[in-house]
């Protein structure tokens, strides 16, 4: 890296604030996913100021600039591609505004997801997106990802949530997008800056709806002999009147690790359970969770367990949410997928995983936001194998072709990053992807933020899958 | 004939065929917007046929403004240039419909009533109960951006819209989003459409999340000597457990407004005697649920309003509730319909921020003279009718002196005020779209890569894009 630049860097943001040399850079190699690009340097801006100063520099030496939360995604959206500066966010993580007569916050990119959570949880308020790295990732990071979460089954995932943004453009101009109001005139750029995985715009301030704490949340956990009845499950609760505020399923498999490393209570010998969130007034929650386990019921539920209490119920969802940790403790490496189908697609979708699982040999766990058919086969493989990466990369590609197969998306909620750029064309044809490239270049006409992520290069179709594969990642943390 | 209206004749018969092309001068007025008339009016019957259509119009530039049922041209500013109408109306068909997933695709001249009849049969809706329901078509609805009274619970289109198929000011027919319920496969270009008033392209279809249908629901209607108690209405609601699927606070006036002949025509049979007052200002809300969280909710409400010294308090069932509801979704034919130079403010605040609002709009409106209505939404949007006894210069300058004052006052709050209905003439003379935004230029850059030509709809939109 250029000895003017990084002298340039310490001196806009202090010495401390820019690491450098390769040992400093290793973790920052890394995000969730399998990939791996390391960065010319790592910069941590304390203010927008230094953020837009880091984008003039970068234009200046015609360097990109990578923006990065925790470093939790799984598609490789914060990683340096082409090398370059990687903006840490980790030291603007202020909570700028509460504002609860009109339920809004204002936070800096660099705030933990479940510390807003927790803020503001006194008021009786919450921010409702929640990833399953909640404790970790940033809102920074789920805004850029548009990231989503189990619970947002009902409440809609980040861009649901956003309102307006203050962002740095490539330029290095800090502009307001949206409005603290609803409806700001004009077109919803907030709606395109979120989920454009840093492509378009470094944020630096974020303006979030929160959500009243529910009166009533009632848990349950339905106990499935087979898959098949789980899944049909799953399509008959959310197209019968009722939206859980969450519907997870975890397959036998997973629900085994988890168990022993997490001791939530999760019968060893079934196929499949059903995690199900009922909110509302405590009439509503009642009266629905009734109505859910009837239908778990019907659909021959061995046994549906209701939480008697805040312990039992959090001792559930910690299951869920530490099951990819447990998962880690299984296999040095495992795969994250992030396919979409419609809901009532679940039973031929999870059959064809597991022929996969057994044409390739790699065990595959099945853990996931199943009301709102987002599916996560984790493939669990040895990455130091270079055939194993490789065949593991060759399942999930054919899962994801199953996935838009049966009408559905490549990715629900990780984003596209340098993970899937190639799979675009699977959903999209050349003319919706020139649109979106225009819509690229006339924000980022230089590439200079987050270059090539998300939008395939130019090339025929044919050609979609000769990406050399992703060098090999551990498991996340 | 002009030389585009010679053009326009010889060739867009060659794309729709000659039964889809209309000159007629009388039926070209069906089309017209703030008063200027197309050379043409075209109904095309597919995608490839639009797109065609959008080709030739860019080649040719000539300006095209894409239409369906034709209810809310008179939106927004007058267009700069106007050749071509293109009448949505032919693609009226569900693409695909899957009850099972809630998921539903649609041809953007679909007839937005018919389409909720066919949702109905399964016990679904969209949560789009807007202005003009039982006439505008899909596409009109999500292109203007119009807002309904559920979105207190359901959001607008923004959070329901999954996908879109459209055309480009190019004639390029592209989609982005796709028909599953959690999706974040490439850049939300949809989201750019919605509300942009036709002035990215043409909205070819729109794919949805539906919703189940709530078996039983009901109204709650308190009223209030002045507007201070309907407001804390609303804020103790808010800080409660109850999650209401609409909130709307009504001005005294519109009792008056919703008692009208037109009223009765649009909002479908007579309203429950004694509900509002033209005294009073009236909190509403409509709830759903089974037997017990309707009890509960009435129950609430009941107290609150108490406590906060209502006047009167009624409950809705579902024979007394559509009529008085029905007006509240048509609140903007209603009042259009009450003066011969109806001006409509949209105001949007944060919801704390609605007191002052509407302190400033009476204010304002009564220092000018001005007979005025308001329905302010609980999310913090207000809808401000102002109503003038002449469509006269005097009544011109009264008008165009509250909208700024209230403009004034709203900026000052951090919202955002403008008036996407006013009469055609006095347009140039009030702040349609208020005051240029900080991110105008980002907007233009959007509009550069949907339009390059600038042949959709032109000037209509904020800013004049």
């Amino acid at each position: 890296m250029e000895t003017r630049l990084l002298n340039d860097l310490k001196e806009l943001l202090g010495a401390e604030m820019v690491l450098h040399r390769p040992e400093e850079l290793l973790l920052y190699e890394y995000d969730g996913s399998v990939e791996t690009a390391r960065p010319s340097c790592v910069v941590f801006p304390q203010t927008k100021a230094h953020v837009v100063g880091i984008v003039e520099l970068a234009n200046k030496y015609k360097t990109p600039v990578v923006g990065r939360g925790a470093g939790t995604g799984l598609s490789g959206g914060a990683l340096a591609r082409h090398g370059g500066i990687v903006v840490g966010f980790s030291r603007m993580n202020r909570i700028l505004e509460v504002d609860a007569q009109n339920q809004r916050a204002v936070v800096q990119p660099g705030v933990v997801n479940a510390e807003l959570s927790a803020a503001v949880a006194p008021l009786g308020l919450y921010y409702a997106p929640d990833p399953s790295s909640q404790k970790a990732c940033t809102i920074g990071g789920n805004v850029s990802e548009n990231s989503g979460g189990p619970h947002t089954l009902v409440y809609g995932v980040t861009t649901n949530h956003v309102l307006s943004l203050e962002v740095v453009l490539p330029t290095g101009e800090l502009i307001r997008l949206g409005s603290q109001a609803v409806d700001s005139p004009g077109y919803d750029l907030p709606g395109l800056f979120v989920g454009s995985e840093g492509t378009l715009a470094l944020v630096t301030e974020i303006t979030v709806r929160l959500m009243r704490l529910p009166e009533t949340t009632k848990t349950l956990l339905a106990i499935f002999d087979t898959l098949d009845d789980t899944t049909e499950t799953v399509a008959a609760i959310t197209s019968g009147g009722i939206t859980p505020a969450a519907c997870e399923m975890l397959d036998g498999w997973t629900l085994r690790a988890v168990e022993a490393y997490v001791h939530a209570g999760f019968p060893l010998d079934s196929a499949a359970v059903l995690l199900i969130d009922i909110d509302g007034t405590r009439e509503a929650a009642e009266s629905q969770a009734e109505e859910v386990a009837e239908v778990c019921r019907e659909h021959h539920a061995r046994e549906v367990r209701v939480a008697r209490d805040a312990r039992e119920r959090e001792l559930l969802w910690k299951g869920r949410k530490n099951a990819f940790g447990a998962v880690g403790r299984f296999s040095t490496t495992y795969y994250v997928q992030d396919g979409v189908i419609p809901r009532t697609k679940l039973p031929q979708t999870l059959r064809r995983i597991t022929e996969i699982s057994e044409k390739y040999g790699f065990q595959i766990g099945n853990i996931f936001h199943a009301g709102d058919g987002n599916l996560h086969p984790l493939i669990l493989f040895d990455a130091r194998d270079e055939k194993q990466l490789r065949g593991a990369v060759a399942a999930a590609d054919e899962i994801i072709e199953f996935c838009v197969e049966m009408g559905g998306a490549i990715t629900g909620e990780h984003g596209v990053g340098m993970e899937k750029d190639r799979l675009m064309p699977l959903i999209f044809n050349e003319a919706d992807l020139e649109i979106m490239r225009r819509i690229h270049d006339a924000f980022n006409p230089k590439g200079l933020l987050n270059p090539e992520k998300i939008l395939p290069l130019k090339k025929g179709c044919g050609e979609i899958y000769s990406r050399p594969l992703p060098a090999a990642g551990a498991a996340p943390a | 004939m002009s030389l585009a209206s010679k053009t326009i004749s010889s060739r867009l018969p060659d794309i729709v065929g000659a039964a889809h092309v209309i000159n007629d001068p009388a039926q070209l007025a069906f089309y017209e917007v703030d008063g200027m008339k197309p050379g043409a009016a075209v109904r095309p019957g597919s995608r490839e046929e639009i797109a065609e259509i959008a080709k030739f119009a860019a080649a040719e530039n000539m300006a095209v403004i894409p239409t369906g049922a034709r209810t809310k041209l008179g939106m927004g500013l007058p267009p700069r240039r106007y050749d071509v109408a293109l009448d949505m109306t032919r693609l009226d068909r569900v693409i695909a419909y899957d009850p099972a997933d809630l998921t539903l695709s649609v041809e953007a001249g679909h007839s937005l009533s018919k389409l909720l009849g066919v949702l109905g049969d399964h016990r679904q809706f969209l949560p789009l109960l807007v202005p003009y329901f039982s006439k505008t078509t899909v596409g009109g609805t999500i292109a203007a951006g119009v807002d309904s009274p559920l979105r207190q619970y359901y959001g607008t289109a923004r959070d329901y819209v999954l996908g879109m198929e459209y055309v480009t000011g190019e004639g390029v027919l592209a989609k982005s989003g796709g028909r599953v319920v959690k999706n974040v496969s490439g850049y939300d270009l949809h989201k750019l459409m919605i509300g942009s008033l036709g002035t990215l392209g043409v909205i070819v279809s729109v794919n949805f999340k539906t919703f189940p249908s709530a078996l039983w629901s009901r109204g709650f209607v308190a009223t209030f000597e002045n507007a201070e108690g309907a407001l804390r209405m609303r804020e103790r609601a808010a800080r409660s457990a109850l999650t209401p699927l609409t909130i709307e606070i009504l001005s005294p006036r519109v009792a008056g407004l919703f008692a009208s002949e037109a009223a009765a025509r649009i909002g479908s049979g007579a309203m429950p005697p004694n509900l509002l007052s033209e005294k009073h200002w009236a909190f509403t809300s409509g709830y759903a649920g089974n037997e017990k969280v309707l009890a509960r909710y009435e129950a609430d409400y009941r107290r609150m309003a108490e406590e906060l010294g209502a006047v009167n308090v009624a409950v809705l069932n579902g024979n007394t509730r559509p009529p008085a509801f029905s007006r509240k979704r048509e609140f903007v034919p209603i009042a259009l319909s009450a003066s011969p130079a109806t001006t409509i403010m949209k105001i949007s605040v944060l919801p704390a921020r609605m007191k002052e609002v509407l302190a400033e709009a009476q204010r304002a409106a009564e220092s000018n003279s001005l007979e005025w209505a308001a329905l302010a939404r609980g999310v913090g949007v207000i809808y401000l009718a102002l109503l003038p006894r002449a469509r006269d210069e005097q009544s011109r300058t009264r008008v165009a002196n509250t909208t700024n004052d209230i403009l004034a006052a709203v900026t000052k709050l951090d919202g955002h005020a403008t008036i996407p209905w006013a009469p055609a003439d006095w347009k140039s003379a009030l702040k349609i779209w208020g005051f240029v935004r900080a991110d105008f230029a980002e907007m233009q850059k959007v509009k550069q890569v949907f339009d390059p030509h600038g042949i959709m709809t032109p000037g209509r939109f904020v800013g004049g894009v």
